[in-house]
């Protein structure tokens, strides 16, 4: 028994952070959020080349063939370095989603435009009432084949702005559907939902008998988005955690330097006591995440359960840990100038994203209650 | 690639598993266990585990991980913990002897005099001597350095004056494990000596302590001009609170490793009581306030047992318990309240039926575990001195005090 990553995995870990803070410091964070569609193509096509962006996938389609393990080291270092962009929809979502449930062909062709680098994509589920989950989906498919159009709206699609390609989950005439959209396909609208995360945007898609690529349907379909569901979640999680840890390093940091009444504020036990909070909330979601990659890497029975477990504790302790780091800062927390709320923010839509914690809560009492 | 998060046991640990759990099998257990629910006092409790710890002792499982020499089994840390998960999972009665074993006879393995190994780790073992431990005062709780029974040195002795309290065991106790102010000059934790006594050495008077549950687990020791040989100090004279510290380290580790199997169990049996009870019509189980804090509680005792798990790994490696002991101790103490509080709610009125209540539901377990687990933030180092811990010694923010 021993939990802890091995030296290589720790090695890939440190020079994910070395690389995010060459490539990636605040200053370059805000530059690109405040472009409109938050991401850098020079950034990307370097994080492509250490072959980030294929970390999950097999050598056939340009990937690293790693497991969720490496792929959370990685994540945790994308969180602590707020990398603005569509990682998380291109990868562990619409990646993960292609590579479950595409053909050979698809697969060949947008897969491996995913694991060079050269397409982002992103994942539409949700609609108007918002709800994380496919049961409720109404956006249609009509035709097949080279016939397949998709008609109807969805709402709250991480990052569509920088996507290549879309996968769309819809219903038609064989049950849920998952279609493949291209980015200029005809009748096919995006429109930013100004959103909380400046680092990553929300997009509201519009499908006007739009020509779509069959992906899935009924029964695969479904298993493939369950399967997105994991290890998107267990991605997540784990790029929460980076943000924590570095929040709680920020915080700590200034209670060490910032003096009132003559003294570090980090003197005062009204301050250490929510440092020690943060401390426990970190390495409780460390625990919970790292075990959700492995469990999925292992096929555990109980991965479902450890990544709701991860995910619902993750919601409330990164935006709590946000809420003591800005308490700790006083003043300057308050300020445009800190790095705290872009963090927070982050927290935020984090929260929210797959699933908030009410939801996942819900999904263990299913597991263990009934 | 290497190995990494390998949450497995070994071919050695599962070996040590197998075999603890076929003695377990082989030891009657199941009378010991229905016997255990039977005992209604604490003094019969207590008899009835210390026939247990004999037991436990000739089938060679006590004190799994003291070195051979010293008549353990010279266990592993990780599977001292897997002792203690079995034995916990399989609701054996608790060792007798737990501070003997789990805190005192460590303490003297590591800062003990060959003398002293020989004439006191063997006694602790059997459960022939009984220990408790005299740390806490009226005046010194959390500032524990600042105790002030004194130890005064004559001749070949010291003589002892002084008053403690929040002794468990003090009651039965053999011998206590005492922390002393032998140089009331020096600085507080300089002066400190840790001093072996025997309990029937006269002037010691042992008082019950009430606590809020009615029961007396705890006792105050009265210390009035005792006699104790200089031979009995463990350790440097006015070094003890180096002693001390490698106690309430193992203390944290000892008490935490089982915890998340009882919790498991316990949170099971809630789930349990949930089918029948009803809210609102229906099964609270169907409620979506009690699912909600009942899917709470078990994402939390799986952190914890992760989080432990975490843990080990790192005092596998290094050998000692760090600070990381505090982390857990505050969870798990945290969290206990937390869960007894959504036990209250999902039983409804019936959560505050005491044992002598025949409509109480599981014996009345659940009224008293609100009122103990009040006690979880207190004993062993409070949840505030837990957090002052990892403060200054995880995160290096100066000292507050």
């Amino acid at each position: 028994m021993r939990f802890e990553l091995s030296d290589t995995q720790q090695l890939l870990k440190s020079s994910a952070r070395k690389f995010l803070q060459k490539e990636c410091p605040m200053a370059e964070v805000r530059r690109i959020m405040e472009t409109p569609a938050p991401y850098d193509a020079n950034l990307w096509r370097q994080m492509a080349e250490q072959g980030w962006t294929g970390i999950l996938f097999a050598e056939d389609y340009g990937g690293m063939g790693l497991g969720m393990v490496e792929t959370a080291a990685m994540m945790e270092e994308m969180g602590r370095a707020l990398l603005p962009g569509p990682f998380l929809a291109t990868v562990p979502m619409a990646g993960v989603l292609l590579d479950t449930a595409g053909n050979e062909e698809l697969k060949k062709i947008y897969l491996s435009r995913i694991g060079s680098g050269e397409s982002r994509a992103a994942v539409a589920v949700q609609e108007e009432d918002a709800a994380w989950g496919w049961q409720q989906v109404q956006l249609s498919a009509s035709g097949g084949g080279d016939a397949l159009r998709l008609h109807g709206s969805k709402r709250f699609v991480q990052d569509a702005g920088v996507a290549d390609f879309l996968l769309v989950v819809a219903r038609g005439g064989r049950g849920l559907t998952l279609a493949l959209v291209e980015r200029a396909a005809e009748g096919l609208s995006v429109q930013p939902m100004a959103g909380i995360d400046l680092t990553r945007r929300l997009y509201s898609v519009q499908c006007n008998a739009t020509p779509a690529v069959l992906v899935a349907t009924g029964e695969a379909a479904e298993r493939a988005l369950e399967r997105m569901s994991l290890l998107a979640n267990a991605a997540l999680v784990a790029e929460m955690l980076g943000g924590m840890q570095r929040v709680l390093e920020i915080s700590v940091e200034y209670a060490k330097t910032r003096k009132q009444f003559g003294k570090p504020i980090g003197q005062f036990q009204a301050i250490q006591h929510k440092c020690a909070d943060m401390v426990l909330m970190v390495e409780a979601l460390r625990s919970a995440a790292y075990y959700a990659a492995y469990a999925i890497d292992h096929g555990l029975e109980e991965a479902q359960a450890a990544v709701s477990t991860a995910k619902s504790y993750a919601s409330e302790a990164y935006r709590e840990v946000g809420n003591h780091g800005i308490q700790i800062h006083g003043g300057m927390g308050f300020t445009w100038e800190s790095d705290l709320h872009l963090y927070y923010r982050r927290a935020k839509a984090s929260e929210i994203l797959l699933g908030d914690a009410a939801w996942h809560r819900e999904q263990i009492a299913r597991l263990v209650l009934d | 690639m290497m190995p990494s998060l390998d949450l497995t046991l070994t071919a050695q640990q599962q070996k040590f598993r197998e075999d603890l759990r076929q003695w377990l099998a082989s030891s009657g257990l199941e009378s010991w266990r229905a016997e255990m629910a039977r005992k209604k006092t604490l003094e019969e409790r207590f008899a009835h585990s210390l026939t247990w710890q004999k037991n436990v002792f000739e089938g060679g499982w006590a004190g799994v991980a003291w070195p051979k020499e010293y008549g353990g089994r010279g266990a592993t840390l990780m599977e001292q913990a897997i002792f203690l998960e079995e034995m916990a999972r399989a609701q054996a009665p608790p060792l007798a002897n737990v501070i003997g074993i789990g805190l005192v006879g460590p303490t003297i393995i590591a800062c003990g005099t060959e003398e002293q190994k020989k004439r006191f780790l063997p006694g602790i073992l059997s459960g022939n001597e009984i220990w408790c431990q005299g740390f806490s005062e009226p005046g010194a709780g959390s500032d524990l350095a600042a105790l002030t029974t004194s130890a005064r040195r004559d001749g070949d002795y010291f003589v002892v004056n002084g008053h403690k309290v929040w002794t468990s065991f003090g009651w039965v106790a053999d011998w206590n494990a005492m922390l002393v102010r032998t140089d009331a000059e020096a600085a507080k934790h300089k002066g400190l000596t840790y001093l072996l006594i025997d309990m029937k050495s006269p002037g010691v008077k042992v008082r019950p302590l009430r606590q809020m549950t009615g029961e007396s687990e705890f006792t105050e020791v009265f210390f009035d001009d005792v006699r104790v040989p200089a031979a009995n100090v463990l350790g440097d004279v006015n070094d003890g609170w180096r002693v001390a510290i490698s106690t309430l380290m193992h203390e944290r580790n000892t008490l935490g490793a089982s915890l998340h199997i009882t919790f498991a169990r316990q949170f099971r049996q809630l789930v349990e009581r949930g089918r029948t009870v009803m809210k609102n019509g229906k099964p609270a189980l169907e409620d979506p306030v009690i699912r909600q804090k009942l899917a709470q509680c078990y994402a939390e005792i799986e952190i914890f047992r992760l989080t432990q798990m975490r843990a080990l790994t790192r005092v596998d490696k290094s050998g000692v318990p760090g600070p990381e002991g505090s982390i857990l101790k505050m969870f798990w103490s945290e969290y206990n309240q937390r869960f007894q509080q959504v036990a209250s709610e999902l039983l409804g009125p019936y959560a505050q039926l005491t044992e002598e209540c025949p409509d109480a539901p599981d014996g009345g377990q659940w009224a008293y575990g609100f009122l103990r687990t009040r006690g979880n933030t207190i004993e062993a180092g409070t949840s505030e001195i837990q957090r002052n811990i990892v403060a200054q010694f995880v995160l290096g923010l100066p000292k507050s005090y």
